[in-house]
């Protein structure tokens, strides 16, 4: 493999406590040298280095996304790896945790490999979230010690929450004596049955039914009440893609009691909200769905004063001929992953004054740190050559026909982003490069 | 000063949601809220002259234009209006409806709507079980969509024939609807407000000519939160109380059809919400009486009540012709300017 040379950038590496002008020497797919300019050891293999001149561009541990839909085995027509993961790399990510509703749903260790295969075509890391209950049924957990061998970093039943008690207690005792995180899609469905947006005044106008914020937050509390109980286990729970103010404190309020409890928000629960819906638009329906006033603003207080540990984008591919339907037919989810890093660091950085390390840190080190990837999430010197190489200033509007995705539904289509990505180098390789 | 308040927090400027592209075509009637007073007058004089037209002339308006009535949902008023409605201007029309066609092998609302512009379909009049369907149906094909009633979202139809029956017996000769026209003047809406599509267009619509709408009935069948739909909509469940301050009175049925496993004791209901001759005698003696129809009698309403004389319930259905002539003249005509395929 030939050696990368990344040089004259702006390096942040928020783990590393670096931040300032570097060349960087990446060699056998990990990062080999950090010196200031023009300072690079011959000895390290540079002299034959590609070069990259990343003059007048931030270099940064590569995104870590620990929320992705990839669709593979059984939905290839939606996304396939190969598809998510070359979008991934456009949008700056080298590592994506897939969840399990696949078809059939990732619950063996056979899935879990299959996923991470070769054959796959994955142009950066995948790495598998097995189900934590059969099938995701709810009703009886897997073999988490064979997922965890077979490659899995988390369990989670996404897309469908862990309902009952004694199962999530048990969930929660058997995925930490393996070292697991928890992963939790938080929703009582017994509330949300028939539910296609927020409850409230504007379900109400538009004749929709709909899914009460409480479906959300009491799952959560419920949770962190059985994290409480298994205080000597140390379990971790993670909640994902946490939508209202409700569960955010009570996140808030474990973290304060010392708790292993992190959270996750999605770009567009921080920044849209239930009136993005607009006259019937499917690409503004998810589940969780978009959320109150209130609800979006607490997710940005909660990120700005640092009790949110990751922006996963819950990436969520559908074909467009599924979201061509009636709002409440329309199955729930929406693209992400080459629009994360451009809205973070619009609205975050730029206009919420979020610093960019921190931003930088939400969407690599910190995602990383939760599924434990060793090596990964930082740039110091024998970690993984993850890299991503963008230029801050440059703003740009997104435009979701030129999609690397197999799907093209996102609510984002046409918005003005801030940051845009010219290399993203998966272990010492371009799995991305702009024109 | 307060020396409790809390410091200001950081003040946070979201992105806004975007503004809305529809209707694409002007001759569509999608929502009650897209009227300004000027269609609403203009829709209220073409009613009145196309009404009392000969229908030999009437029937050259539209002579072979073709309109496509697409129903999801069974209707005998609602349809049957809008097919005399059209073919009194003159317009060939078809009637699609979900049994007896490709919709129960699986075809879409959007293969459906681009199926019917194919053949010819200048105007599509759709009834949905889903909320939003005809917005949906009109981003697809940019013909002209009236909406027939979509789920338990709106039915502008009914509260434009609605507005041309209160308008006839609490506003006698008024020839142009103002935002005053029914100021002092209070319309309650009784029942299954939540699953009620007449209820919305109506709540939408009456308030923009000074109405105040009272909204009357149970929690389960009417929440808090349905008073913030719109200005001029009040909450009140007392019924008694309700139908003392009213000038109209429209009765809605229970939709069994949308309760999704709500339990209601219908005793409880009627002892609460059924407008009975009793009540009506006692409360509101000169106030009329409406209902979109279908009734339930021993429901929501008595027998009595139904076809006494403060009933104007057959006076709305035939208000329905009227007003659908003069929307589907409007679909056609309007829709000249930017219609077709865009």
């Amino acid at each position: 493999m030939t050696a990368l040379l990344i040089r004259g950038g702006h390096l942040i590496d928020p783990a590393g406590g670096v931040d300032g002008l570097k060349d960087i020497l990446l060699k056998d797919g990990r990062v080999a040298e950090i010196t200031s300019p023009g300072k690079l050891k011959q000895a390290n293999g540079a002299a034959g280095a590609e070069v990259l001149d990343a003059t007048g561009l931030t270099v940064a541990p590569g995104l870590v996304d620990m929320h992705v839909h990839l669709r593979e085995p059984g939905q290839g027509y939606k996304e396939t790896i190969a598809t998510g993961t070359a979008a991934a790399a456009a949008g700056g990510f080298t590592s994506v945790a897939a969840m399990p509703n696949t078809r059939p749903v990732n619950d063996s260790p056979e899935i879990t490999r299959w996923m991470q295969a070769t054959e796959r075509g994955a142009v950066i890391r995948i790495f598998p979230i097995a189900a934590a209950t059969r099938g995701s049924k709810g009703e009886a957990i897997n073999d988490y010690a064979a997922l965890k061998s077979a490659g899995a970093v988390a369990v989670s039943d996404d897309g469908l929450p862990i309902l009952k008690d004694n199962i999530m207690r048990e969930t929660l005792a058997a995925a930490a004596r393996v070292g697991l995180s928890v992963i939790q899609h938080a929703e009582d469905t017994r509330m949300t049955q028939g539910g296609s947006m927020n409850a409230g005044a504007t379900a109400f106008r538009l004749g929709l039914r709909g899914m009460p914020a409480e479906a959300e937050t009491s799952i959560v509390e419920r949770d962190i009440r059985l994290v409480k109980e298994l205080r000597d286990a140390r379990s971790h729970l993670h909640v994902a893609h946490t939508s209202t103010a409700g569960a955010m404190a009570a996140v808030r309020q474990a973290r304060r009691s010392g708790l292993r409890v992190t959270c996750e928000v999605a770009p567009h629960h921080f920044l849209l909200t239930e009136e993005h819906v607009g006259l019937y638009s499917t690409n503004a329906k998810m589940c969780p769905p978009l959320r109150s006033a209130a609800d979006r603003d607490a997710m940005i207080e909660a990120i700005l004063d640092g009790v949110v540990d990751a922006i996963a984008t819950d990436h969520a591919p559908h074909a467009i001929h599924e979201k061509e339907v009636e709002f409440e037919n329309a199955p729930n989810g929406i693209t992400g992953l080459e629009t994360a890093l451009g809205l973070s660091l619009r609205w975050l950085h730029k206009e919420w004054k979020l610093p960019l390390g921190r931003v930088l840190s939400l969407l690599s080190a910190q995602p990383a740190a939760l599924l434990n990837l060793k090596g990964r999430g930082t740039l110091t010197v024998g970690s993984f050559a993850d890299v991503v190489v963008f230029d801050p200033k440059a703003e740009w509007t997104y435009n979701a026909r030129e999609t690397k995705s197999k799907s093209r539904n996102t609510p984002f289509d046409g918005w003005a982003m801030q940051g845009k990505v010219r290399w993203t180098i998966s272990e010492g390789r371009i799995a991305y490069a702009s024109e | 000063m307060n020396p409790t308040a809390t410091p200001a927090r950081r003040t946070l400027q979201p992105p806004p949601a975007p503004a809305s592209s529809f209707p694409y075509n002007a001759g569509s009637l999608l929502s009650a809220s897209d009227l300004s007073l000027d269609d609403i007058n203009h829709i209220l004089v073409r009613a009145t002259v196309l009404e009392n037209q000969d229908p030999l002339t009437r029937d050259r308006i539209l002579a072979k234009r073709r309109v496509a009535l697409l129903f999801y949902e069974s209707s005998t008023r609602t349809r049957t209006s809008f097919e005399l409605a059209a073919k009194a201007l003159g317009a060939d029309t078809t009637l699609v409806s979900s049994l007896s066609s490709s919709i129960e092998k699986g075809e879409t609302l959007k293969d459906t709507g681009l199926t019917l512009r194919a053949l010819g379909a200048e105007a599509i009049i759709l009834r949905h079980n889903s909320s939003g369907a005809p917005w949906l149906l009109e981003a697809e094909t940019h013909l002209p969509v009236l909406n027939a009633g979509d789920g338990m979202h709106e039915h502008p139809t009914q509260g434009l024939l609605d507005l041309r029956t209160i308008l006839a017996h609490l506003r006698p000769g008024v020839e142009k609807v103002t935002a005053e026209t029914l100021a002092g003047i209070t319309i309650t809406i009784v029942g299954d407000i939540l699953h009620s599509r007449v209820a919305r267009s109506n709540m939408l619509l009456l308030p923009r000519l000074g109405a105040r709408v009272l909204l009357c009935g149970p929690k389960e069948l009417l929440p808090e939160l349905a008073a913030q739909a719109g200005p001029g909509i009040a909450i009140e469940r007392n019924f008694e109380a309700v139908l003392r301050q009213s000038q109209a009175v429209m009765m809605l049925r229970i939709q069994a059809e949308r309760l999704a496993g709500l339990q209601l004791d219908l005793e409880e209901y009627k002892a609460n919400y059924q407008l009975s001759g009793q009540r009506l005698a006692a409360q509101a003696p000169s106030a009329i009486v409406m209902h979109p129809g279908p009734i339930i009698r021993g429901l929501e309403v008595t027998a009595g009540v139904a076809d006494g004389p403060q009933s104007v319930i057959l006076e709305q259905v035939r208000n329905g012709v009227a007003i659908r002539m003069a929307v589907v003249e409007r679909a056609l005509l309007a829709a000249g300017s930017n219609g077709g395929r865009a």
